[in-house]
């Protein structure tokens, strides 16, 4: 298992809900919980992943997110299971909606 | 009924395919649905973190209150998906817990979404001791006069321990998809080699294994179609004329008399298709293409 941190800044969200979870820890799936964060423009991600070496490839695909999302005042937790970048992002898209009430 | 078939596979959805999520909000009534310890407050194991393996915030398991068909039921939800559904030390504290918890508040129910291999074998001492617990819990609520109703229709199935817990429950739904027994598959082809039981032949493990088998033989309650609403229904109208009776030794002794019996009926048979025979069906062999309402009139045809 391999443990990564990343901080992006972005702009703000709009939470509609406490805290939203998606996807499930399954084989080549990954669950994905969004709580508020400390920083309104920032948003921190923590992810445990059962793939290692893989932090270059988590570090952009999450930055293209934050870099087109209003994710900002968020804190984001991931457990992967060997997700593909496309289902990482599939997966965001829809925590972030349901996080935000699907104000994006 | 009579809607065109197109329609009829629109409203569908798939109780096996779905998540536990999806299962607890297609089960309950609409919007009733109260988690007790959700991800953000629950906790991953810190058993599988020592091995180096991702953990789930809720531990692969789903506990809360809600109300199906107006009544308050109390719930426990497995998620096959991780782990195989799997029973871990915070897993089965969940239900536990949640068990525990309904002998206090007598709901209507505890609905048991069952979707297990059994014991979450990393865990090791930690997982056989849940599951003792969920057992003795399972039997304490039923002997408090809640009744305990597991629903089996997931990926995982009810095996080992989880196969043990669901017979201990007051009855079972299950869909022909679900599967339930003691070891599965390839545990007795590893234990006692390919031509004991050959786990890659899936149409005998369902003969063996399978909801309709197990209804025909009396293990499950009710056979619903694999759609969360069939099992909503099936569960709310199962509710309704259940009564839990009073714990005691001679129903068990009645219970145990009939098991020994079909024990020796069946004696030495290596496929459902022998059995089904042996209780009278004339055409075993069109079990398995046969959908859940013709099952259901061949059972009632039947000699006793």
């Amino acid at each position: 298992m391999e443990n990564l941190e990343f901080r992006f800044t972005a702009h703000p969200a709009r939470p509609a809900a406490g805290a939203a979870l998606c996807g499930v820890v399954g084989s080549g799936n990954m669950e994905i919980l969004i709580r508020p964060g400390d920083e309104a423009d920032a948003c921190t991600v923590s992810i445990k992943t059962s793939a290692r070496g893989f932090g270059k490839i988590w570090e952009a695909v999450i930055a293209d997110f934050a870099s087109r999302h209003p994710v900002g005042g968020t804190r984001i937790a991931i457990n992967d299971m060997g997700a593909t970048p496309a289902v990482v992002t599939l997966r965001l898209a829809q925590a972030l909606g349901d996080y935000t009430g699907g104000a994006q | 009924m009579n809607a065109p078939v197109h329609t009829q596979l629109a409203l569908r959805h798939s109780y096996f395919e779905a998540s536990a999520r999806s299962r607890v909000a297609q089960l309950l009534d609409a919007g009733s649905f109260r988690e007790f310890l959700p991800p953000e407050v629950s906790q991953p194991s810190p058993h599988l973190a020592v091995l180096g393996i991702p953990g789930a915030f809720d531990d692969g398991v789903i506990v809360g209150s809600g109300q199906l068909g107006g009544k308050p039921v109390l719930l426990i939800a497995q998620e096959g998906q991780f782990m195989g559904g799997a029973v871990g030390e915070i897993h089965g504290a969940k239900i536990v817990g949640l068990l525990r918890r309904a002998i206090v508040e007598r709901p209507a129910a505890v609905v048991f979404m069952v979707d297990s291999g059994g014991v979450r074998l990393h865990e090791a001492n930690a997982g056989l001791i849940a599951i003792s617990e969920i057992m003795r819990a399972v039997l304490d609520t039923r002997a408090a006069g809640v009744p305990v109703i597991a629903l089996v229709g997931g990926s995982c199935g009810a095996f080992g321990g989880m196969g043990i817990v669901s017979r201990l429950c007051s009855a079972i739904v299950m869909s022909e998809e679900g599967r339930l027994a003691l070891s599965g598959p390839e545990v007795i082809e590893t234990v006692a080699g390919v031509e004991e039981f050959d786990s890659k032949d899936r149409a005998l493990v369902w003969r063996v294994t399978g909801g309709k088998h197990r209804y025909l033989t009396g293990d499950c309650a009710e056979l619903v179609e694999d759609d969360a609403a069939s099992f909503r229904q099936s569960t709310i109208d199962l509710l309704a004329g259940l009564t839990e009776p009073a714990p005691g030794s001679s129903a068990l002794r009645t219970e145990q008399k009939r098991l020994t019996q079909r024990r020796e009926r069946f004696a030495g048979m290596r496929d459902g298709l022998e059995v089904w025979a042996a209780m009278g069906m004339a055409r075993p062999a069109e079990v398995s293409l046969m959908d859940r309402d013709s099952l259901v009139a061949v059972k009632k045809g039947l000699p006793a």
